[in-house]
């Protein structure tokens, strides 16, 4: 029977980590349909924003309370998975609680600890399901947010429900074990002595007192079992789902933009093309400290702007399978709050959306499939992209750094200078900036008139 | 004290031509130089550096738009077309300090020039003024009382959250003797007015409401009878909030310059 249970264990694992294999690479290849930028500057700089805003997650307490449920949570993530550690020694090998005898002083402090974490995950958990369908948090609401429709509202239901479900089986695997223990039951006996009661699983023992041995072990193999099979196919399930980012967070974060918040990436293809323009002689790469593309000045010049995820940066792509939809972008957007159709998150969740189209493409038709679609266009409208202020509040509020202005600001270079498609307006206001050197229809020449009412004014 | 011509506004070719340097040059923007309304808040400035007796020119019919609303809509040619020469023109005139009461000219010239070969320390007025006020070149103290006024400050995006300069402003307000009050957004939570990334310039997209009406409802549910700006964007929406809400008799929209040169009785 041990020797069965091992094999399943060993061929359980392989088939994981074949699929999770298979899924990184998929999502990594899409990641590499973006244009190369340098994000490997500077990497004191990039370590520090990392340990405060990743590991440390100091956005995340702009909301105190809700900081510290989530930090229970990623707490409680990192900590059990050393006990999966133990969990899949003893799956490959065929033992029980491996480490027990080795370490018998510190052995139950850590379980304790282990039991009060997943306490904690599953409390926070119910707590964020109420959040959710009783508080009803707005920015977490289909009914309120388009882009929520459907399968995002499920994703993050059986996220929640999944966890809760994984902790409810290592707690009461605990329970159940500790009884067998207790009762001396063939090598769950061998424990006694060495492994004492757990902080919490000691008060759900109660639950198996009317459990004969037989149906004991059945309920022991079974939530141990269902417990590291849930954790194996949750691993596989997150590439596929926003819970992504407890993954892509980390790097996301290292590779997000250093420079302020307000400037703008220079096009280095349109400074020689202004050069040129002006007669200028054509300068050398420029030399300010954001290099920006790998210093190649590519002779073929590709879009100006961004129609589609092949025109974006990396980053930008890597950004979309980081999101984890929270809305707080969207909640902080001027545009969104009140009333128009753009919210940062949709151009998330778009751009996600788009590369998850093309990977079904590629496993359909092959790796150099081309649908025609576009990011622009087919998941993205004008109207979105023209109504942003480009105010960076969405920026701001990402706890993960993602920067969804500077999706918007590409495919408005598009819209712009590819296919002429700015709002009237705007092209009056280009032309003016053109003949006029202002926004405004003004004679040049009337520009410093004002000079000529500085002593007349009163305050 | 001379009624007449007590204020003057040198440019930076007289300077030039005299072989003289100025310590900073005021970069005054296309609002500050066309809008009514912001024209008022060149002046204020420039009052405010003749009376501290600071050397200082501008460039007058030589200085051209940024380029900050074309690359913001996505017309990134004539943005460098804008500043490349600017950049000509500044370089030319070997401008080292620069000075400007708008904060979309402030963020291009001191995070999008460099790039492009143009180099030059850069501030805000907001934060040439604190300056001016902590060195103790500015005494408030002869213009008007501000006793008994409240004052809520609205921070630009392009400002604050683009460049992290949410003190400043913040600095010169309290040297008046006004109560100063935030409203619920405030620094990098601020709402913006609306008018950034190319908005001013056509009508917003639909929706249910106007951002600046939105921002103005912020600013009126602290009691402020004052709404201080500092970029000539935010002064319009904000203007123009009140007046959609009917409040103009009551609550008035001023630059921090304006507040300043009202205290010194300038």
């Amino acid at each position: 029977m041990e020797i069965i249970q091992q094999i399943l264990f060993v061929a359980a694992l392989g088939v994981v980590a074949w699929f999770i294999t298979k899924r990184v690479q998929l999502i990594s290849r899409a990641i590499k349909l973006g244009r190369p930028e340098n994000r490997f500057d500077h990497a004191d700089e990039r370590l520090k924003t990392m340990l405060l805003v990743a590991f440390g997650q100091k956005k995340m307490f702009t909301n105190l309370l809700v900081g510290v449920m989530h930090f229970v949570i990623y707490a409680g993530f990192i900590i059990i998975n050393l006990e999966i550690l133990e969990i899949i020694l003893d799956g490959v090998v065929g033992t029980h609680r491996l480490f027990a005898p080795y370490i018998t002083p510190i052995y139950p402090i850590l379980i304790d600890v282990f039991e009060v974490l997943a306490f904690g995950v599953l409390s926070v958990c119910v707590v964020f399901l109420c959040r959710r369908f009783i508080a009803r948090v707005s920015r977490l609401q289909a009914s309120r947010h388009r882009e929520l429709r459907g399968w995002p509202v499920s994703d993050a239901t059986i996220i929640l429900t999944a966890e809760i479900f994984l902790m409810v089986a290592f707690l009461t695997w605990n329970a159940s074990d500790s009884v067998l223990r207790d009762r001396g039951v063939g090598h769950y006996g061998e424990l006694q002595g060495v492994v004492p009661d757990f902080l919490i699983s000691q008060y759900l023992k109660p639950l198996f007192a009317g459990f004969g041995d037989r149906a004991l072990v059945a309920y022991e193999r079974a939530a141990w079992w269902l417990h590291i099979l849930g954790i194996l196919a949750f691993a596989i399930y997150v590439t596929y789902s926003k819970h992504l980012h407890i993954a892509l967070g980390f790097p996301n974060v290292y590779f997000s933009d250093l420079q302020p918040k307000g400037e703008m990436q220079n096009m280095p293809e349109i400074t020689k093309e202004v050069q040129l323009a002006l007669g200028l002689p054509l300068s050398t790469q420029p030399d300010g400290s954001q290099a920006n593309d790998n210093g190649e000045q590519s002779a073929e010049i590709g879009r100006f702007g961004a129609k589609d995820v092949e025109d974006l940066k990396w980053i930008n792509l890597m950004n979309a399978y980081s999101c984890t939809e929270c809305g707080r972008c969207t909640a902080a957007c001027p545009a969104n709050i009140t009333g128009k159709k753009l919210s940062p998150r949709k151009i998330m969740m778009d751009t996600r959306d788009r590369l998850e189209d093309i990977q079904k493409g590629w496993k359909a038709n092959g790796y150099d499939y081309k649908d025609d679609k576009s990011l622009l266009g087919d998941y993205i409208t004008p109207e979105e992209l023209n109504a942003c202020t480009t105010c960076q509040a969405c920026i701001n509020a990402c706890p993960i750094n993602i920067n969804p202005l500077d999706i918007i600001l590409q495919l408005r270079r598009y819209r712009v200078m590819e296919e002429s498609q700015a709002p009237a307006a705007w092209n009056a206001m280009f032309s003016n900036i053109e003949n006029n050197m202002a926004p405004w229809k003004f004679s040049p020449s009337d520009r410093f008139n004002w000079a000529e009412q500085v002593n007349e004014v009163k305050f | 004290m001379l009624a007449e011509e007590k204020y003057s506004v040198p440019t930076m070719a007289d300077m030039a031509a005299a072989g003289e340097d100025p310590e900073v040059l005021f970069w005054v923007g296309c609002a500050g130089s066309f809008d009514d309304r912001y024209k008022r808040v060149t002046i204020a400035f420039v009052r405010i550096l003749n009376h501290v007796g600071i050397k200082f020119a501008v460039l007058g019919p030589e200085e051209a738009c940024t380029g900050d609303p074309a690359r913001r809509a996505g017309n990134e040619f004539l943005f460098q077309m804008q500043a490349v020469s600017n950049i000509q023109v500044l370089n030319a005139y070997n401008v080292k300090k620069i000075v400007t009461a708008c904060p979309h000219c402030f963020n291009t010239l001191k995070n999008e020039y460099p790039e492009l070969g143009g180099r030059y320390e850069v501030i805000h007025h907001s934060q040439f003024l604190q300056g001016l006020i902590n060195e103790g070149r500015i005494r408030v103290q002869d213009g008007q009382s501000f006793k008994g006024r409240k004052i809520t400050f609205h921070d630009s995006c392009y400002l604050g959250r683009a460049n992290k300069v949410y003190e400043a402003p913040r600095d010169v307000l309290s040297a008046l003797d006004a109560d100063l009050v935030d409203m619920k957004r405030v620094r990098a939570n601020g709402l913006c007015c609306g008018a950034g990334g190319g908005q001013y310039f056509k009508e917003p997209e639909p929706g249910t409401k106007d951002v600046n009406v939105e921002r103005v409802e912020e600013a009126l549910a602290t009691g402020a009878d004052t709404i201080a700006v500092a970029c000539p964007f935010c002064m319009t929406m904000m203007s123009d909030g009140v007046k959609n809400k009917n409040r103009e008799d009551s609550v008035q929209v001023y630059d921090v310059s304006e507040l300043i040169a009202q205290k010194q009785g300038l």
